[in-house]
């Protein structure tokens, strides 16, 4: 079922004048492991204000369509098409239009968390000054304190705080995060939620989760669950 | 104008990528420690198993070369298969696209294969008596465009082989018939080096390790997307 017109947020006038016009289109997108159907026709449309919850049981296929979605894995069918400031962007070029946090993703951790952010920053060629970001992100995330030790000495909460923070440095117009909340303690859960909130007002906000209080930051979700019978069910959660 | 985002977008990022290797290297000495225990561990075997015998130039040359092809193999596959043991393959495939990862990649295989040869070369030249250099210029052309050649060759199949199961085995088996026509050429000039031949004579040799790394790097460069994402 394609989603024509998920719910916006109204945007207010001053957060217009900062905002870039972003589209996610997602058009058929099917994939299939080893001859067995993750999912199959999953279509929709989001813009900037706009967020989308993914939800559906172990196995469903959470994770993968947020992988395809960030260009970490292909699909068997369909696409993803991402347009910023109405250009379309190249699929090799998306990583610079998106930040993805997920429990699986892994740090250097032979480094610490503030030159794990600088090597990303330099990797990406970004510019302007990235370590006064880096800095603020790392105190954003409550890590600020142990930005000199090696990642390996990390608590698995604090390698997520980390990973936020390496996804936010380039201000990603779209965001996706899989299971957002997970390894983190309840601190670590508002300062997310909080970050939840405000790329949905700047830009495109995607999850996949199946925690109920994350559903409430978003306005649209799509269930995996019915991939079988009526391909994706999708409904605005009330 | 191309020039300048062709910079910006390939070779700054391949930069910080080698920078980012050779320190985890540094740090980690995963693929240096094992190839500084090969080398010592290869070089006391042939010493012991000489001993006074002498034996003729080229088969001293053609060991040399053995001794930096499973040097290599112990060592040179790090770059990538340290990336899917840590998992940190996704975080790369996230921030930087696949042509400055392989640029990347082969500049750090380039300088630590370039390195490793130097420190073989020079312990085999003290400690083998009867290694004799006598065309100096040839000898190190053909280990630093040797090194290239084994650089760009074992980039590729150890991006190949990461994602495999059985990495260790995999990669000199897969290494070999690929590097094999280069190998024969390094005996050769090696063996001219010995010999105390022109450099004129040796040419034919590096026009043949120029043209194979141009071709491993001209495909590798056109393939490695493949490899690279799922």
């Amino acid at each position: 079922m394609r989603l024509a017109s998920p719910l916006r947020w109204p945007p207010r006038p001053d957060e217009r004048a900062l905002m870039k016009q972003v589209t996610l289109s997602v058009d058929s997108l099917s994939k299939v492991f080893n001859r067995r159907t993750i999912f199959e026709e999953v279509s929709f449309t989001l813009q900037e204000q706009e967020s989308l919850a993914v939800t559906g049981r172990n196995g469903s296929g959470k994770s993968t369509l947020a992988k395809i979605l960030c260009g970490l894995l292909s699909s068997n069918a369909g696409y993803v098409r991402c347009s910023v400031e109405g250009k379309e962007i190249p699929s090799e070029n998306m990583f610079q239009h998106v930040g993805f946090v997920a429990p699986y993703l892994n740090m250097y951790e032979e480094f610490s968390g503030k030159e794990n952010l600088r090597i990303i920053s330099n990797i990406r060629n970004l510019a302007g000054d990235t370590a006064a970001e880096a800095q603020k992100l790392l105190k954003e995330f409550g890590i600020f304190e142990r930005r000199n030790d090696d990642v390996r000495t990390y608590s698995s909460g604090m390698k997520q705080r980390l990973k936020y923070a390496a996804a936010l440095l380039h201000h990603p117009e779209i965001l996706i995060l899989d299971e957002p909340t997970a390894n983190l303690d309840q601190e670590g859960i508002d300062v997310v939620r909080k970050r939840m909130k405000a790329q949905t007002a700047e830009g495109i906000l995607l999850i996949a989760t199946n925690e109920r209080e994350d559903l409430e930051y978003v306005r649209v979700f799509i269930d995996l669950d019915g991939r079988k019978t009526s391909q994706v069910t999708s409904q605005v959660y009330p | 104008m191309y020039l300048r985002i062709a910079v910006k977008s390939l070779f700054v990022p391949s930069y910080h990528i080698f920078l980012k290797d050779s320190r985890s290297e540094l740090r980690t000495r995963y693929a240096l420690n094992a190839l500084f225990m090969f080398v010592v561990t290869a070089l006391s075997v042939i010493l012991f198993s000489l001993g006074s015998e002498s034996v003729s130039h080229d088969v001293l040359a053609g060991m040399l070369w053995v001794i930096i092809f499973f040097s290599s193999m112990s060592g040179l596959s790090r770059a990538f298969v340290a990336e899917e043991e840590r998992g940190t393959v996704a975080t790369l495939q996230l921030i930087a696209r696949p042509a400055p990862v392989y640029v990347g990649k082969l500049l750090f295989n380039f300088v630590l294969t370039l390195s490793l040869n130097i420190v073989i070369s020079l312990l085999y030249i003290l400690f083998i008596t009867n290694f004799v250099v006598l065309s100096p210029t040839i000898f190190w052309t053909t280990i630093v465009l040797g090194s290239c050649a084994i650089a760009s060759s074992s980039t590729i199949i150890a991006a190949i082989i990461a994602k495999a199961n059985t990495k260790g085995t995999l990669y000199p088996v897969l290494s070999f018939p690929v590097m094999l026509p280069m190998l024969i050429t390094v005996i050769k000039a090696t063996q001219l080096s010995i010999e105390g031949a022109f450099f004129s004579e040796a040419l034919g040799e590096f026009q043949i390790l120029v043209s194979y790394t141009v071709v491993i790097v001209a495909v590798s460069a056109v393939l490695f997307e493949f490899v690279w994402k799922d």
